[in-house]
């Protein structure tokens, strides 16, 4: 499902967070937001699933405006995995998964089967079978990562909203991570911090300073010297990838650039 | 990727989890009927429980009862003031876990957000002043202790609300602090009294107590725990997606802000209910719950009417206890739900697991 975001402009605080941001994410592609912190990556990722009310501008879904949706419509549409990650609730890894079923269900009515066999599919794409009946709270990061997706993946959206989620996870969580997303190919908007693996991963990126898109396109395209330098105010080179021939980001550790 | 742990202890685990909720509650039903059936039994008269039943047994069916003190005791003194406390514990243990999921702390119980101490304004204030101050508006204790949860609860709403949705962390000190607020004023009164007869009968009413219960009484708070029961079982799945967070619960197509003024006003009434007829009894809203999620986890489809089970069982063996154990007078209900309540509470967290 196709995703525009048109004008959105989103004040927290009484501070303008987002002004007037643009993007597209066409059907099936993985589109990658970066920038630097407090660029307004989360705040509209956060207006995507709903959390946050734009103040002007419109999230359209295949062409309907995100707002004129029933909350539960619009949880079958969309599928976030936010940054906060539940670690305190007494859930097992099935039930926590199973959540995602929520906006399918009725009051007072139990599982169905169909519900059964989808969390069941979603707890084997992420690899956490045999897993079921542990507790979330006792799994490694990683692993509640998997679950959290998996809670996604159950909710049967066409669009999946990540938020920064490789955070805090060793290099091969990540990498696992993102084979996970890879693999599943639906429409995708995520966040990331890890330009390589934004590069490696996304269709499309769209580049946030101070609430703005400011380029957007192929990462390729995208991510170079001159952009690196502008927004993330860092001095590095941009070379083809020895394995993959993805773009590889080489920042220099030791210095800044002279902006 | 590999599958760690014990995965062959998977099924087994499975099997146990559906098992120990069918289990628990059967455990509870019977255990709650043995509780109601000897508070019914034991007293300063003690009844067979046997007999119990056949008074019961002739009262539900229709038939004339015996005539005699023992139909007095079982039917008019003690069934009502037995079922008032299953009612109040049942409605206690689904207070304390919908508050603690409103707020996400497990620190919350029913009393947190400030009701209680609005409810004990309006008794304290009807028993000290006399009738004049409740009187004029026809409100007898109950009446005004329920007035006063209202005041309470309309104060803490109307700070809560502002800032956008009832924040778990707002609502927790706008309730505190309006608790407090009133407590003073409270304390205030009590010190006002000055006739000693009536001061100790506020400390008592404080400490929580069913004496004196009648049908009529029974009627009310029962209507309330049970609806409020129906509806919180509606939202079960949307507790379930609450505990794990705002944005989580919003993206499970939760409307969050809308949840918690409804959560917040329900457990506010059926607090206000109960405290109006049993006073502030603690510590059973805290407990049930904890104890309930050990026993079943943290999915509300399951917590809830198990903590409504436990808790009813709760408060009818230890309102007996409170009624039986001094043989000179009553010990308020509330100082035995702590004595006993607080030791269990630390126990329980010293037992639960390091990781959570």
């Amino acid at each position: 499902m196709r995703i525009d975001i048109e004008d959105l402009t989103v004040r927290l605080a009484g501070r303008e967070v987002l002004t007037g941001a643009r993007l597209v994410a066409a059907e099936g592609e993985t589109v990658g937001l970066v920038g630097p912190n407090g660029s307004g990556k989360s705040t509209l990722l956060r207006t995507v699933y709903r959390h946050l009310r734009p103040h002007a501008g419109r999230v359209l879904l295949a062409g309907r405006d995100l707002r004129s949706l029933g909350a539960s419509e619009a949880a079958r549409q969309v599928a976030a995995l936010p940054q906060e990650r539940g670690a305190e609730a007494d859930f097992t890894v099935r039930e926590m998964v199973a959540l995602g079923r929520t906006p399918y269900q009725r009051a007072f009515a139990g599982e169905s089967a169909a519900d059964r066999e989808l969390v069941a599919a979603a707890i084997a794409e992420v690899g956490l079978q045999g897993q079921e009946h542990r507790g979330f709270a006792s799994l490694s990061g990683g692993e509640r990562q998997r679950a959290l997706l998996a809670r996604a993946f159950a909710q049967q959206p066409e669009v999946l909203v990540l938020d920064e989620p490789t955070n805090h996870l060793d290099v091969q969580h990540q990498i696992d991570l993102l084979a996970l997303l890879r693999a599943r190919r639906r429409t995708t908007l995520i966040s990331l911090h890890d330009l390589n693996a934004a590069a490696s991963l996304c269709d499309r990126l769209h580049v946030l300073h101070h609430g703005a898109v400011v380029a957007s396109g192929p990462p390729r395209e995208v991510l170079t010297t001159e952009l690196l330098a502008e927004v993330f105010g860092v001095r590095a080179a941009v070379v083809e990838h020895p394995l993959t021939g993805d773009p590889l980001i080489a920042f220099d550790h030791r210095g800044r650039t002279g902006r | 990727m590999a599958a760690t742990g014990a995965p062959d202890a998977a099924p087994a685990v499975h099997r146990s989890a559906t098992l120990r909720t069918g289990t628990t509650a059967g455990v509870l039903v019977l255990a709650l009927a043995l509780a109601l059936t000897l508070a019914v039994s034991l007293g300063a008269v003690d009844v067979p429980p046997g007999e119990v039943w056949s008074v019961v047994t002739r009262h539900l069916t229709g038939r004339p009862p015996e005539p005699g003190t023992r139909d007095l005791i079982v039917w008019q003194l003690r069934a009502p003031r037995a079922l008032l406390a299953a009612v109040v514990g049942a409605g206690l243990g689904l207070v304390g876990t919908a508050v603690q999921a409103l707020v996400r702390n497990p620190l919350a119980d029913p009393y947190l957000l400030g009701i209680s101490s609005g409810a004990t304004l309006g008794a304290v204030a009807v028993t000290v002043l006399g009738t004049a101050a409740g009187g004029g508006l026809g409100l007898g204790l109950s009446g005004a202790a329920f007035a006063g949860a209202l005041t309470a609860f309309a104060l803490v709403w109307t700070i809560a609300r502002r800032g956008g949705g009832f924040a778990p962390l707002r609502l927790v000190l706008a309730g505190i602090g309006i608790g407090q607020f009133l407590a003073g004023f409270t304390s205030f009164l009590v010190l006002q009294a000055g006739d000693e007869q009536r001061t100790r009968g506020v400390l008592f009413w404080l400490m929580g107590s069913l004496g004196g219960t009648t049908w009529s009484q029974l009627a009310l708070p029962a209507a309330a725990v049970l609806l409020g029961a129906v509806h919180l079982q509606a939202r079960a799945r949307a507790l379930n997606a609450l505990a794990v967070g705002d944005e989580t619960a919003t993206g499970l197509g939760v409307d969050v802000a809308r949840l918690r003024r409804e959560l917040f006003t329900v457990t506010s009434l059926l607090t206000g209910v109960m405290v109006a007829v049993s006073g502030a009894i603690g510590f059973v809203g805290l407990l049930v719950p904890h104890v309930c999620r050990l026993l079943v986890g943290g999915d509300h489809r399951r917590l809830l009417p198990l903590a409504a089970l436990t808790g009813a069982v709760l408060l009818t063996a230890v309102d007996t206890l409170a009624r039986t154990a001094l043989a000179t007078q009553e010990v308020p209900i509330g100082v035995v739900t702590a004595l006993l309540g607080a030791p269990v509470l630390l126990y329980l967290l010293d037992r639960r697991p390091e990781h959570r």
